[in-house]
């Protein structure tokens, strides 16, 4: 299959979020089972209906088989279902395999639900683990590297490399904020100046305190089908135009480079399946764990030239009523971070701003969206580009 | 040192194990290939470019360039408050490959990219010592 396979073949037909936040009221499982309920409300469908499932891990409530758990409380019998191990790039890369799986015949209508309590379910132990379970177990973790250490070394780079500023970063803990402000659900929405990320406490030089996402509580689902079949939805199908993955390294310590990722292979792939290009794109949901991150993916994704995006977030352009306004829901620096769900809310995002219900945070004429997620340590990438109408 | 080891105790494998023997004589082993001749970090049971499994271990000359860094300011687990704030970094061996490394031996806020740095050992246990670097 060539690199336009799945193009036009594949439509998102129900989206739904669970509350998000602090939400201490359901468990993790419950938020998955809640947002499946939601996404299959709005797509306007049984649960008998769902012939494919696919969940992401949970951390907080692990299980061998998740999917096969998620399955089993929602009595539902799937012939596809799958866990998507881990999240980030991971977590929108397996709906790249649910496209597969429609477009092939492997099944007609795939189920996507994704949650965790990462804020109100974990144990002290557990909270300690999360933070501290990520890098080598050899060769990083004797170092003591925080989360937020690994990605300040991205950010300290390409500062080095570019001279991106403090500032700069900040002016994306703004954007993602005054989104959020314009967003009810989001779980913080008191807006923020640049100031007000530099004088926050700082983390893991050069990162402060706003330059790191959330942690949060929720849980996002999506149904898919294929867009023969969507046609007979009652909401307005959102089409998928490309997607593409790219993947290089596991730890930090062997990148190939710290300042360009696969992003690049991703976009690239991505943009070769849709037909189009950087200047097509009206609204961008791009992966936001830590403000550096996004300035790379700007570059990357080719919305502006290598070490141009720290310019780029600046002036308002990466805002609404912006060229290029980004994560319109707020993103994980705003809007929630539960763990691996988190790109899940930007592909619930991107189909509500392409169905035009977004209210006071819709992009105007909003007809074709991009998601982009990473995972690991820049280290799993995956692009998506839905449109309103096929390309 | 039973602070040390609360850290995070490297587990040595079947694979890493000289390594980590290298570390305890307070030697840097890495790999270099009989075929290519370049060299690799962390070991691997082929070369990871042209993959001949003629690998075989050497001591590195401990010399490094520092390429990237932080200043971590909240400790990573409690285990770790005590050395806060720390320098996590990345440096490029002169042999090529680029390992994680805390720096020491100087004020966090003097580590630059770029600055020549050179190993140094720290002993977790009897079986554990750390390859960190200090500045040549």
């Amino acid at each position: 299959m060539g690199s336009e396979s799945l193009k036009n073949q594949v439509a998102i037909v129900g989206v739904a979020d669970t509350e998000v936040g602090v939400v201490p009221q359901y468990s993790a499982t419950q938020l998955y089972v809640k947002a499946a309920k939601l996404a299959l409300a709005d797509a306007g469908i049984k649960k008998d209906e769902v012939d494919g499932l696919i969940t992401c891990i949970s951390f907080v409530e692990p299980y061998m088989y998740h999917a096969e758990m998620i399955a089993e409380y929602l009595q539902i019998f799937p012939r596809y279902c799958m866990t998507a191990p881990s999240g980030g790039g991971t977590t929108l890369a397996i709906m790249h395999h649910a496209a597969s799986a429609i477009a092939t015949g492997m099944c007609n209508t795939v189920l996507i639900t994704m949650a965790d309590s990462q804020l109100s379910g974990l144990s002290r132990a557990k909270a300690i683990e999360a933070m501290s379970g990520a890098g080598h177990p050899q060769f990083e973790r004797p170092y003591g590297p925080p989360i937020p250490a690994f990605y300040a070394l991205l950010a300290r780079a390409h500062e080095h490399a570019y001279g991106t500023t403090a500032a700069q970063r900040a002016a994306v803990a703004v954007a993602c904020r005054k989104h959020a402000s314009m967003n009810p659900a989001a779980q913080m929405r008191k807006p923020l100046t640049v100031a007000d990320v530099l004088n926050s406490r700082m983390i893991a030089d050069p990162l402060h305190l706003l330059d790191c996402s959330l942690v949060s509580d929720g849980g996002a689902a999506i149904v898919m089908t294929s867009a023969e079949r969507a046609r007979d939805f009652e909401t307005k199908p959102v089409y998928l135009l490309g997607t593409g993955e790219g993947h290089s390294h596991e730890h930090i310590s062997e990148a190939r480079s710290l300042t360009t990722s696969a992003a690049k292979e991703a976009g690239e792939r991505a943009y070769a399946m849709a037909g189009l290009g950087p200047r097509d794109i009206d609204v961008a949901e791009l992966y936001d764990c830590f403000t550096p991150v996004v300035i790379i993916e700007l570059e990357d994704l080719g919305f502006c030239s290598k070490g141009e995006g720290g310019r780029f977030v600046e002036g308002g352009r990466i805002e609404l009523g912006g060229e290029l306004p980004i994560n319109t829901h707020g993103g994980l620096l705003s809007h929630c971070h539960p763990g691996h769900p988190g790109s899940m809310f930007s592909v619930t995002e991107a189909v509500r701003q392409l169905r035009g219900e977004c209210g006071p945070r819709q992009v105007a004429d909003a007809k074709i969206a991009l998601v982009h997620a990473q995972g690991g340590i820049m280290s799993t990438h995956c692009t998506a580009i839905f449109g309103s109408e096929p390309v | 040192m039973a602070a040390e080891t609360a850290k995070a105790l490297p587990a040595p494998t079947l694979e890493t194990r000289p390594y980590w023997e290298g570390c305890k004589r307070h030697e840097l082993r890495i790999q270099r290939c009989g075929g290519c001749g370049r060299y690799q970090f962390y070991p691997r049971i082929y070369c990871a470019q042209c993959f001949d499994d003629r690998v075989e271990w050497v001591t590195a000359s401990g010399r490094a360039t520092v390429l990237s860094f932080t200043i971590v300011r909240r400790p990573v687990s409690p285990a770790f408050a005590a050395d806060v704030p720390y320098v996590v970094a990345l440096v490029t061996l002169d042999e090529g490959p680029t390992m994680m490394t805390n720096i020491v031996g100087c004020e966090p806020e003097r580590v630059a990219i770029g600055m020549r740095v050179a190993v140094t050992f720290e002993d977790w246990n009897e079986e554990i010592s750390i390859a960190k670097f200090r500045p040549a």
